[in-house]
């Protein structure tokens, strides 16, 4: 017999979260609080659809045959690529597609970092920095010889400017900074900091790292003036494996490939081989066709939706949300103080281990992300090991976060009863 | 407080929900005797965890004895239930003993799963690993 459970009303407040299946199933009978968006977004169904008719309806590799099927895909992956530059507000030769933010940071540090960087150069980091923006300048750093400088966070979750400002030398050739804290949600002021680091000296080249604020936030190339800016798919309701990075075309055209291979080159012979013009020179081998067909149907989605009116719905479920975790005392909420934050919550309980706070949660339908974050610096930084955080999309209403915060006075409860 | 197998499994035969589950292996974890804090040493930590755990065995008269530690009280409650299947026996018997199927009669199957990442699973393996190189 199937018993048929009524679905509870779950979009009161949000009139898009009934867009994403996997957000309006039951889970042993309750409707899930995804609260790890920071993580990885759900898919809306248009998403989910795109990219199953991309490979239902005329599939082929692209940029390749002179059949209907490779000419009508490829005009479609590139559409994506103009839509892109429309969302970032940049030219559509600028738009390259990688795998995710991570690769573009890689491509960033391989294809400019080692033809412009050595021994005797500084670059500036920010604490703040996911690993992705880390790693690689320290994996070039071992090749390459140059200093790392590193921008303090201060307790309250925000950087600090002033130290950035003395960071500057005659030897600073490169500042990579994250916009929006995927650990904290503090949005940094990069617009000044760009602006302070090219009044200082205009060659020195800047990489924003707007993973989490193409999301949150409206970005546009030509006012932001930075040099790169990386973001990937999956955060912004696209697939997995399918990433941006935005460099200026002047900067491109200087720059060696990353990559080798297929579709890259313009001739191939064993004496010499000449690479294509930007973006197709750091696009070698088959891309990601489909996953570049989801994002394209993530943009569409989000603009169908409208960026301005996610904006206000997000930011009065980040006020509600902070203003509940506030109220709960024994609960240490890090960031979110007196500048502009996003709806990305860290927090430790009191006398409570996260994990087992998280796996309480699990038991509640609540989903959240324990550790470090990938920012062990920063955790260092505001001294905690780690932290749970609760993170918001646009399908996230108020119901996700009551479930959060009965969720977490219940692993109170029984952790300390 | 060391349960056998049997007093666990009659106590897990109680509860009615998840709640009752968790609050019974919180209070487990409460019970487990902490780890001096010279043993919370790299060399005794479990590697590929979420949550920080120690394992501290150590072979007299031919059985396996265990001390084990955990940030996490719930990993602690489920080392305490662990502990009644392995603690001072016999390697063959660790061998044989069906852990799997304890843990899903108790419905905790779950944490014995690899992509279960609150560092039970490592922990779980590194014991059978043990037992079987006592036995060679």
């Amino acid at each position: 017999m199937t018993v048929v459970v009524p679905v509870p009303p779950f979009h009161v407040d949000n009139p898009w979260k009934e867009d994403f299946p996997a957000l309006t199933k039951l889970v042993d009978g309750k409707l899930p609080a995804y609260l790890d968006s920071a993580s990885s977004a759900q898919k809306p169904e248009s998403v989910i659809n795109a990219m199953q008719n991309c490979y239902a309806d005329g599939y082929a590799n692209i940029h390749r045959g002179l059949y209907g099927w490779s000419q009508d895909l490829t005009q479609k992956y590139e559409d994506v690529r103009a839509k892109l530059a429309h969302f970032i507000g940049a030219k559509e030769n600028e738009v390259i597609f990688t795998k995710n933010a991570t690769e573009s940071i890689n491509l960033v540090a391989y294809a400019w970092g080692m033809q412009n960087l050595s021994e005797g150069d500084e670059i500036i980091l920010t604490e703040m920095e996911h690993h992705a923006n880390i790693v690689p300048w320290q994996i070039l750093r071992e090749r390459q010889g140059f200093t790392i400088n590193t921008v303090p966070a201060l307790d309250n979750g925000s950087l600090d400017i002033k130290a950035y400002e003395n960071l500057l030398s005659p030897q600073t050739k490169f500042v990579g900074i994250v916009h929006i804290s995927n650990a904290l949600g503090t949005v940094n002021p990069v617009e000044q900091m760009i602006d302070i680091a090219k009044k200082y000296n205009q060659d020195i080249k800047v990489l924003i790292d707007g993973t989490q604020s193409v999301i949150h936030r409206i970005v546009h190339m030509d006012k932001l003036k930075c040099d790169f800016f990386s973001f990937t798919g999956h955060k912004l309701y696209g697939p997995t494996g399918i990433g941006v990075l935005w460099a200026r075309e002047e900067l491109l055209n200087c720059m060696s490939p990353f990559l080798g291979g297929g579709d890259m080159i313009e001739t191939v012979s064993f004496e010499k081989t000449t690479y294509k013009d930007a973006p197709a020179k750091f696009e070698a081998g088959t891309p990601s066709i489909a996953q570049v067909i989801g994002l394209g149907a993530a943009l569409d989605y989000i603009h169908q939706c409208g960026l301005s009116d996610i904006l206000t719905h997000e930011e009065s479920i980040k006020e509600y949300c902070t203003h509940k975790l506030q109220s709960l005392p024994f609960v240490k909420l890090y960031g979110h103080g007196d500048f502009e934050s996003v709806g990305i919550f860290s927090f430790t309980v009191e006398g409570c281990d996260i994990n087992d706070v998280a796996m309480i949660l699990d038991q509640l339908g609540v989903y959240v992300r324990t550790g470090h974050h990938c920012c062990i610096p920063l955790m260092e930084a505001l001294n905690v090991s780690g932290t749970i955080r609760a993170s918001c999309g646009l399908y996230t209403d108020k119901n996700d976060i009551d479930a959060l915060i009965s969720g977490i006075e219940k692993a109170y409860k029984m952790l300390r009863a | 407080m060391n349960l056998t197998t049997d007093e666990i499994a009659e106590n897990f035969a109680l509860f009615s929900d998840w709640e009752e589950r968790y609050q019974y292996l919180i209070d487990l974890g409460k019970s487990l005797p902490h780890l001096d804090e010279a043993y919370k040493a790299d060399l005794y930590k479990v590697r590929g965890c979420t949550s920080q755990v120690w394992l501290v065995p150590d072979v007299a008269e031919g059985k396996l004895r265990f001390q084990a530690d955990s940030d996490a009280l719930i990993v602690k409650g489920l080392i305490a239930v662990l502990m009644s299947a392995y603690n001072a026996k016999t390697p063959s018997e660790i061998s044989e003993f069906p852990i799997k199927d304890y843990f899903d009669s108790l419905g905790l199957g779950q944490n014995l799963s690899p992509n279960r990442r609150n560092g039970f699973f490592a922990m779980v393996e590194k014991i059978k690993s043990l037992a079987l190189a006592a036995q060679n």
